[in-house]
């Protein structure tokens, strides 16, 4: 979807501030909205969640730090997912006769969950159509839906600099679709490419683009 | 929802009660406007309020585990942060077969060091080197190595970085006090999939003799990400 969180390449959104190497979370609520996020019976999705958060109105998404954003999403991930209801998200009270769960994640299995090492790729289900030194231009494309193929690389032409094999695909899985794996590349575009003749010659951005992105240029 | 075989019994979490959020029901995907909408109901509360109101809501229905979330916590307070990357890139200005291992596959490089989990699936390390120079990004969100640098600071995830990374790098790095001259050839990473980018510094000069701990108290976060050079 062509929302606000699309950013690269805009202009007027403010200098940035550097900031010394300090705590991992600025407040308390920070760390909490970022514990339930994973802790919590949504968890596991994670090509959701970036949609949920990228259909908060342009708008509020703006004036939202990260973690209200996190929270927010998180919200209406449990409402949707049928986990908690308005009336519990309108009151904080949970429906009297609610039914009572178990956990999926209790604290002795934590340190085991933080450090596993998952994988997005999967097994290749066709030959991937581009090689390393292939030119290929990103589709002229606008879904509604999520897409991880930002405005800013669309229509322009670049270099296949890496092959990764095939990674669960953002776009379907994002829906409900599955994984529908498939190819993904590093693809590396000349600055003038995507800025123009003002752009510095030598520099380049690479961005990592899944096979149904790109076409032979 | 979870399969349950017993019913809440305790009392209501918050007297009075607080509201925690505005769900967005399907015919409202296309307004614009639902922050606003008061629906005859109290407007909510301040954030850190209502991520507390949702805690209780969901250890009450027995949804989380308070205890885990402490747990979750203190990882991210303690067990990761940049001076894991930070040993990783020592060592790898230390021990030419580890940079080797670590530029050909920094995923099992990174994770020989113990460092793996979530946001470090795949990892890719990017040199620099006196004609080269790496910066990361994350314009669609704020994708991050978490393995290796702990979770990224607030301009990391500003728009204002997600937003000029890539198309003016060289006036970010300058408000970073990193400025390169026209020769050196940056290359921009947007982290648009599941890959993960660590920039690996060049090792200061005057370096010679000190020991990767000492090597490591050099490498600053910023170093790693790419708006820095050491």
């Amino acid at each position: 979807m062509n929302g606000v969180h699309d950013m690269g390449g805009q202009h007027g959104l403010g200098v940035v501030i550097p900031e010394a190497e300090g705590s991992a979370f600025h407040a308390v609520w920070e760390a909490r909205a970022h514990a339930l996020v994973i802790a919590a019976p949504t968890r596991g999705n994670i090509d959701a969640g970036r949609h949920q958060r990228e259909k908060i109105p342009g708008a509020s998404y703006l004036t939202m730090t990260y973690y209200e954003r996190w929270f927010e999403a998180l919200c209406q991930m449990l409402f949707a997912g049928g986990f908690v209801s308005a009336d519990e998200l309108a009151t904080g009270n949970a429906n009297p006769g609610a039914a009572k769960a178990t956990p999926r994640l209790n604290a002795v299995d934590v340190p085991i969950a933080m450090a596993w090492q998952g994988s997005y790729l999967r097994e290749s289900v066709a030959e991937p159509a581009f090689a390393v030194g292939d030119r290929v231009r990103a589709k002229m494309m606008n879904p509604i839906g999520h897409t991880r193929l930002p405005r800013y690389a669309r229509g322009r032409t670049g270099v296949v600099e890496n092959c990764h094999g095939s990674h669960v695909f953002p776009d379907s899985h994002a829906h409900g679709g599955g994984e529908d794996p498939c190819a993904l590349y590093t693809v590396r575009f000349t600055t003038r490419e995507l800025w123009g003749p003002d752009a510095s010659p030598r520099d380049t951005v690479s961005l990592d683009l899944w096979e149904p992105y790109l076409e032979r240029a | 929802m979870e399969p349950s075989t017993t019913t809440l019994d305790s009392p209501r979490a918050l007297v009075g009660g607080r509201r925690i959020c505005q769900p967005v029901l399907m015919h409202d995907h296309d307004h614009d406007d639902h922050h606003g909408h008061s629906h005859g109901q109290e407007p909510a509360s301040d954030i850190a309020l209502r991520v507390k109101s949702l805690e209780s809501l969901l250890v009450e229905k027995g949804l989380v585990d308070p205890a885990a979330l402490d747990a979750i916590v203190d990882f991210y307070e303690h067990k990761v942060g940049p001076r894991n990357g930070a040993r990783v890139v020592a060592k790898a200005w230390s021990d030419p077969d580890y940079r080797t291992r670590l530029l050909a596959d920094a995923t099992a490089a990174i994770g020989e060091l113990g460092y793996t989990g979530g946001q470090g699936e795949h990892m890719i390390a990017v040199e620099n080197t006196a004609s080269i120079h790496n910066l990361v990004v994350c314009t669609l969100c704020s994708c991050y190595p978490w393995p290796v640098l702990g979770l990224p600071p607030a301009w990391y995830k500003s728009s204002a970085y997600r937003s000029r990374a890539v198309i003016d790098p060289r006036g970010v790095l300058a408000e970073f006090g990193t400025v390169l001259d026209a020769d050196t050839e940056v290359r921009v990473w947007d982290s648009t999939a599941e890959i993960r980018y660590l920039v690996i510094p060049e090792r200061p000069a005057d370096t010679a003799g000190m020991d990767e701990a000492q090597l490591g108290a050099l490498v600053t976060r910023n170093g790693m990400i790419g708006t820095a050079r050491l």
